[in-house]
This record gives C-alpha cells, sequence and structure tokens, in this order.
C-alpha cells in the first residue's frame, strides 16, 4: 500500500487525477473488448493485451508535450490510445478492416500515426530500440527540442541492438529516454531465469547514461519520472533511461495459458497494486470525486469502448485492390521535417 | 647480397599505384621497420616500410612515377661494400602467387574487369542523355561521390552515415572529400554497430529526414538484415500508406578479390526477392550516379548495391549539372541478332567481354544490362527474347534462387513461344568462395563459361 500511501497528497489536480482514472480506465476496457472479439473470432493473429500495465503509458504521455514522439513494440493497444489516437480506428486495425489505421493491413502489432507521432507498433522484439534512437536523431538533426519515447520490455532488454543504441544515443547525445516496461516476464521466461544482474536500469551506466527505477503501478510516479526524464533530454544532456515495474495480468498473448506463474501472484498484484483502483481510491478518499462521478465516467468509457467495437465490427474488410496498394511510395511522406 | 625491394599490393584489388615519394636516398642505411616511401593506391596513400637491413643502393623508379604496377622492383638493397651496379634487376614484375594457372583463361575477376575501361560509352544504344552532351572520364568511385555531394547540396535533410565514411573518408575512399564539404552534421561516422546504425537510419528516415546509410560492404548487412526487411521494406505497407522509409543503403556487394567466404557474397538475388526494396546494382560510372541520385530522390528503401573491383574503372559520364537516370530501365550496351546476354552489375563485364569475343566468331550478340533489379525491365528483356529467341543470363550470385532463375521462369511464362533454346544461367559457383586464387577464379562465373552457354543455346 505503499504506492496509495504517497500518492494520498499528489501534487496534481483532482481533474488531473479524473484524467488519468479515465485514460486508465479506457486502455483496460478497451482491451477487455478486444479479449472479448477475440474469443468471438473477430480478431486474429497475435492480440497482445496491455492490461495491468496502463499506469506505465499514461504517466508518461502526462510528462510528454506536443509534438514528444513514441515507438514501442507489439504489445501497442495502450500505447496508442493513451497518445490520442482514435480507438475506432484502433479496434477495426484489430478486426482487420478498412477503418483501421493500417487500412487492416497491419494488424494489432503494427499501427502507426503521423498525426500523433505514434512511429509504431514494431513485430519484432527489440527492434524499435534503435528505430527510436533514430527518431531522436532526426530530432536533433532538426534542431527542434522534441524528445521520444522508446518503449521495450524486460525481454527485449537482453537484445544486443538496445546496447547498439545506447552507445549511438550517448555518443551522440540523442533526446531520447528509453522506457523499460519491466513487467517481469519475457513471455513465459521470467526475469530472474533470463536476465544477468535484475537492475535493468543500471545498464546505461557503462554508456554513461542516466537511468533510475520506477513503480509503474502507479501514474503518478511515472509520471514524475517522465517529466525528469524529458527535461535531461530536452536539456541537451542526452538520453535517460526509466525502468518501469509493471505487471501484466493477461497471458503474453490470447494464446498464451500463462503457466509460469501462479494464480495467487497474478491476484495478489490485481488486489494490492492495481493501478487504476489506486486512483480510484485517491480519488475518493480525497473527496476529488464522488462514486456517482465516477460511474458516469465508467459509462463513458464504455460508450467509447462499445462504439469502437461496433465500427470495428461494421468496418468492411479492405477491398482486394488494397493488397497492391502501400508497396511503394510514390512521394515522399509528409514527415514532420515538411510540417514543422 | 643485394636484395629488390618491389612495389608493394597494398590493398586486396590493387593492381598498380604511384610512388607519390622516397623518404629515402641512395646511400641510406635502412633497417627494418624505417619508411622507405609513400604510395598512393587507389583508395589512400600509405608509408611503405622496409622488410630488411641494408643500405639503399638504387633507386629503380623514380618519384611522382604512376601507375607502376604490382611486384615492380622500384629499388635495389645492398650490403655493405657491394654495389648496386653489379646487381641485374628483373625488368617484367614477378607474378603474383597463384596468378600463373594457365588453363584459367582470362577469367580472374581482375582481369575480366579490364574490358570495364575499354568499352566505349558510345556503345550504349540508348543513353541516357540527350545527344551532344559533353562527356568527362570518372572511376565510379568518383561518379559515386558525386552524386551523394550534389544530391546534399539539393536537399538539407540528406546525410551519410557508416563505418569511417567521415574523418577516414570512406574505407574504399567513397565518401572523399565529403565531411570537408557538409561537416560533421551530415557525415557521420559510426560505431561498427550495422544493426544499430540500420535501425537508425530507419527511425531517421521515419522522423523526416533521408539517410544514406554505408555498409562497409553488404557482407556486414547481413547484421542488419532484420531492419532492413522487416523495418526498412515493410512499414509502408504494414501502416496502411501513413508511414515510409525514404533512404539508401549503399555499399560494395560481391566479390572484390582474394577476400575469402565471409566477404564475397553478391546479394542481389536475396534483396530482389523483397517487396518494399528497391535494388540497384549498376555497371557504368554513368549508372552509378544517375541511379544513386535517383536512389537518394526515391520515397522508398533503396538497395544499392556496388562492385568493389568496379571502383576504380573509368567511363564516360555526361557532363551535366543533373543527371538521373530512371529506375526500372535497363540499357542494350550492344545490339546483336543472335542471342540476347542479360546481366547487371559486374557481371556486364562477361557479358561484354563475350560478346566481344563471340563477334569475332560472327556470333551477334545481344547484351542486356539491367542495372535495376526491382523493378525490373522485363519488357526490354522480352523484346529482346523475340528477336534473339535464345537467352544467357549472367551473373556472380550463387546459382539456386537467383536473379538468372526468376528471368527464366518469366521469360518461360510470357514469351515462350519464342525461345529456340533452354534459357541458360551462368552463375557463381554453389560453394562458399575459395581463398586461393586459382580456386576463386573457378568460383566465380567466367567469360569462357558466358562463351560456351551462347553456344549451347545458339547451337554451334
Amino acid at each position: 500500500m505503499a504506492a496509495r500511501k504517497s500518492a494520498a497528497k499528489p501534487n496534481v489536480s483532482p481533474e488531473e487525477l479524473k484524467q488519468y482514472y479515465r485514460d486508465m480506465l479506457l486502455i483496460r476496457r478497451f482491451e477487455e473488448k478486444a479479449g472479448q472479439l477475440y474469443g468471438m473470432g473477430l480478431i486474429g493473429g497475435f492480440c497482445h493485451l496491455y492490461i495491468g500495465q496502463e499506469a506505465v503509458v499514461v504517466g508518461l504521455e502526462a510528462a510528454a508535450d506536443e509534438g514528444d514522439k513514441r515507438v514501442t513494440s507489439y504489445r501497442d493497444h495502450g500505447h496508442m490510445l493513451a497518445c490520442g489516437m482514435d480507438p475506432d480506428g484502433v479496434m477495426a486495425e484489430l478486426t482487420g478492416r478498412e477503418g483501421g489505421y493500417s487500412k487492416g493491413k497491419g494488424g494489432s502489432m503494427h499501427m502507426f500515426s503521423r498525426e500523433k507521432h505514434f512511429y509504431g507498433g514494431h513485430g519484432i522484439v527489440g527492434a524499435q530500440v534503435p528505430i527510436g534512437a533514430g527518431l531522436a536523431f532526426a530530432d536533433k538533426y532538426l534542431e527542434n527540442d522534441r524528445v521520444t519515447f522508446t518503449y521495450f520490455g524486460d525481454g527485449a532488454a537482453n537484445q544486443g541492438q538496445v546496447y547498439e543504441s545506447f552507445n549511438m544515443a550517448s555518443i551522440w547525445s540523442l533526446p531520447v529516454v528509453f522506457v523499460i516496461e519491466n513487467n517481469q516476464y519475457a513471455m513465459g521466461t521470467s526475469q530472474k531465469r533470463s536476465t544477468s544482474g535484475q537492475d535493468i536500469y543500471e545498464r546505461g551506466a557503462p554508456f554513461g547514461i542516466p537511468g533510475e527505477l520506477v513503480d509503474g503501478m502507479d501514474v503518478l510516479k511515472v509520471k514524475e519520472a517522465g517529466e525528469k526524464a524529458i527535461a535531461h533530454c530536452r536539456a541537451g544532456k542526452g538520453p535517460y533511461i526509466l525502468e518501469i515495474k509493471t505487471y501484466r495480468y493477461r497471458g503474453h498473448s490470447m494464446s498464451d495459458p500463462a503457466k509460469y506463474r501462479t494464480r495467487e501472484e497474478v491476484q495478489k498484484m490485481r488486489e494490492e497494486r492495481d493501478p487504476i483502483e489506486n486512483i480510484r481510491t485517491m480519488l475518493l478518499d480525497g473527496k476529488h470525486a464522488s462514486e456517482d462521478d465516477l460511474k458516469s465516467i465508467d459509462k463513458e468509457i464504455k460508450d467509447i469502448v462499445n462504439k469502437s467495437a461496433d465500427f470495428a465490427r461494421e468496418s468492411p474488410e479492405p477491398d482486394l485492390d488494397q493488397l497492391w496498394t502501400d508497396i511503394y511510395a510514390s512521394e515522399l511522406p509528409q514527415g514532420d521535417a515538411v510540417d514543422s | 647480397m643485394a636484395t629488390e625491394i618491389l612495389m608493394p599490393a597494398l590493398s586486396p584489388t590493387m593492381e598498380e599505384g604511384t610512388l607519390a615519394k622516397w623518404l629515402v636516398k641512395e646511400g641510406d642505411e635502412v633497417s627494418s621497420g624505417d619508411i622507405l616511401a609513400e604510395i598512393e593506391t587507389d583508395k589512400a596513400t600509405m608509408e611503405f616500410e622496409a622488410v630488411d637491413e641494408g643500405i639503399v643502393g638504387k633507386i629503380l623508379i623514380d618519384e611522382g612515377t604512376e601507375g607502376v604496377k604490382v611486384n615492380t622492383p622500384i629499388a635495389v638493397l645492398v650490403e655493405e661494400g657491394e654495389s648496386a651496379d653489379d646487381v641485374e634487376v628483373s625488368e617484367a614484375p614477378a607474378e603474383p602467387a597463384g596468378g600463373d594457372d594457365d588453363d584459367a583463361g582470362e577469367s580472374a575477376p581482375a582481369k575480366a574487369a579490364e574490358p570495364a575501361s575499354s568499352v566505349p560509352a558510345s556503345a550504349a544504344l540508348e543513353p541516357d542523355w540527350p545527344e551532344g552532351t559533353e562527356l568527362k572520364t570518372q572511376t565510379v568511385r568518383e561518379a559515386l561521390r558525386d552524386a551523394m555531394a550534389e544530391e546534399m547540396r539539393r536537399d538539407p535533410n540528406v546525410f551519410v552515415m557508416g563505418e569511417e565514411v567521415a574523418e577516414y573518408e570512406g574505407a574504399y575512399k567513397i565518401t572523399q572529400g565529403l565531411l570537408d564539404e557538409f561537416g560533421a552534421k551530415r557525415v557521420i561516422d559510426t560505431p561498427i554497430t550495422e544493426h544499430g546504425f540500420a535501425g537508425l537510419g530507419v527511425g531517421a528516415a521515419f522522423g523526416g529526414l533521408k539517410p544514406i546509410v554505408e555498409f562497409m560492404t553488404f557482407n556486414f548487412a547481413m547484421q542488419a538484415m532484420d531492419q532492413i526487411i522487416n523495418s526498412a521494406a515493410k512499414t509502408l505497407y504494414m501502416s496502411g500508406g501513413q508511414m515510409g522509409c525514404p533512404m539508401v543503403f549503399r555499399g560494395p556487394n560481391g566479390a572484390a578479390a582474394r577476400v575469402a567466404a565471409q566477404h564475397s557474397q553478391d546479394y542481389a538475388a536475396w534483396y530482389a526477392h523483397i517487396p518494399g526494396l528497391r535494388v540497384v546494382q549498376p555497371f557504368s560510372a554513368s549508372d552509378y550516379k544517375g541511379l544513386l541520385k535517383s536512389a537518394v530522390r526515391d520515397p522508398n528503401p533503396v538497395i544499392f548495391l556496388e562492385n568493389e573491383i568496379l571502383y576504380g574503372k573509368s567511363f564516360d559520364v555526361p557532363d551535366l549539372e543533373d543527371f538521373t537516370v530512371p529506375f526500372g530501365k535497363a540499357r542494350i550496351w550492344k545490339e546483336g541478332k543472335d542471342v540476347t546476354i542479360v546481366s547487371f552489375g559486374i557481371g556486364m563485364t562477361y557479358a561484354l567481354e563475350a560478346a566481344e569475343k563471340l563477334a569475332e566468331e560472327g556470333i551477334e550478340a545481344e547484351v542486356v544490362d539491367l542495372r535495376t533489379l526491382r523493378p525490373l525491365d522485363y519488357g526490354t528483356v522480352i523484346e529482346s527474347v523475340k528477336k534473339t529467341n535464345r537467352v544467357v543470363t549472367v551473373e556472380e550470385g550463387f546459382p539456386v534462387a537467383s536473379i538468372g532463375n526468376h528471368l527464366s521462369a518469366y521469360i518461360m511464362e510470357n514469351a515462350f513461344d519464342y525461345l529456340d533454346a533452354p534459357v541458360i544461367n551462368c552463375t557463381g559457383k554453389d560453394v562458399p568462395m575459395p581463398y586461393a586464387a586459382n580456386l576463386e577464379k573457378h568460383a566465380l562465373v567466367t567469360t569462357d563459361e558466358v562463351i560456351a552457354a551462347v553456344k549451347t543455346v545458339t547451337y554451334r
């Protein structure tokens, strides 16, 4: 209950608290709905749910400014919702429909939004890390003061390219926050079994990159750490590492029975550390919101999610001609270099 | 006992060099490790050290002499009391090791590359420049450098990154002068971290820049393959057209000379397999220049496959302010009616040499240089097949799932009735590249094999 105690005197307004509650709840309900649609056969392939980890992206997005970038792995629905992408477009991509962010051609793991500066959605573990460093390289080259959040998991932290990226980001002082979402399981292999030296945030030290460990079940702590990291990057001091300890309640993907951990372990996390319950209690205890206020938020979220599910079912499958489009670009994309 | 000092080979592909400066004079005493001279190769100026002790008895090649063949005696070391005048100096350069394999014919890669420089640009039936354009002679190396410099002047978001591209001016001297002109912000030395900097380049392209990523050789790009294929080539499609990856991956590809299995592979077929990539593999300097400029401007990821042996070869290049060559347009180097020889990149050296020899025997080969493999100019190939009815393909890559295999299938599907003989694919052999000089010659495709294939398909 340490998190709850420390958050009892939040340095945030009730409105902000309610916003975080709303944003996290949207991710939770959206993911629950996605799981349900998967069970109905409306979503196919791999589908990696974000339930339990909501405070990570909501906290960091609260710290980010307009124009900051983000890139992540295949467990990406939460990141997209948190940065303001349309739930309808995300859900319709999950069902492989024309109205999806990638017109149904990317699926759960591959969505992008230039408008929201979301650069994927990458399916190969760790591949987004040098890409994130490259986004930051572009910002530095273009001499704006934007920062890139490069998310990866504790599993990806054992990929060589992560350290190739640390090295380059450090020697070139790139404005990138490496966010390690440590949910403690690399698919079915616990961190203890896969990772030598349990403090991943310290792995930046040999490269001269400061890092810190953050309680990822507490959205306020995540936000605070995010603000510090961003300030470091914006000041031109180079990269920063946040290892955010979190927990996913569901399996690695929808087809993972999660036999590698006990039901009790999951249950304990849900009961004692749930990031949404944490904020909910804070709102009620601090009399910032009534049960009715929260119920109305719940209802609002439920409506948004139901609408996205309806849209995702009703949006048609892509036209067969779409098979042959978007393989080659005929003109340069309108990138940040152009529109800023 | 007098010792001859021979012109050294200072790189795998060096055949001759310039004796830039003597740092010793006749009568000087030298011991091993002393620097004797500065020698300019096509890539760099190198210091040349003494191996033996002695007195410089005679300097045989004056400083400033260009084109000194490897193994030519350049000085004589004598012992105390000996006179250099008594020494009989051998005249011809000594034979390089392994180079005396008589039955190998003309197929050593370095030798086979010779006709390249002697092929007049007028052999191109459809030149890519207007009639009357002034031409200048340039090496492939200079053409590549000029192409990058011109594109960097044109677009401030174009930058070059790779191992040794900046301060060292390129492991193969391709980026010579770029750091001076454009500065360290745009000409960037990377750590040896191919996977990392390929991915970083992809991110920079997503972020609005136009990276030119140099691989010291494409053999090292295998470390970066995931970023090239999964990130660069597929993102436009996966994003439903929202996010492309406009960038160039370039560097030498294929066999150089005597660098063995891990440094000699031709990746043309590998990259040509991937939708979403453009794949370019030029032969002549004008194509290197015009196609690289097109590559930098293309909004897609471009694999630009160069060849180390061709770097030093000279060709006519149009003296135009902004010369580009479009993708997907093959070039017919020689017209002929008896057989079509289709090739690309350094394969063209064998194709052209074979065509020249075949002409002496009265066989008129049409030689088609594909220039780009994605997009591939099927139309020009098919038109030529309809005229000659016989096809031989030539490439240095491995035989299984080669570009030639693909062309054969395409021709069979689209021009079967025009064929008077099965298509023959001349390729490198199905073996890892050996180091031994004689084995290497045979591992590559040879001009003799191309000639034999043409005779087979023309039933001669």
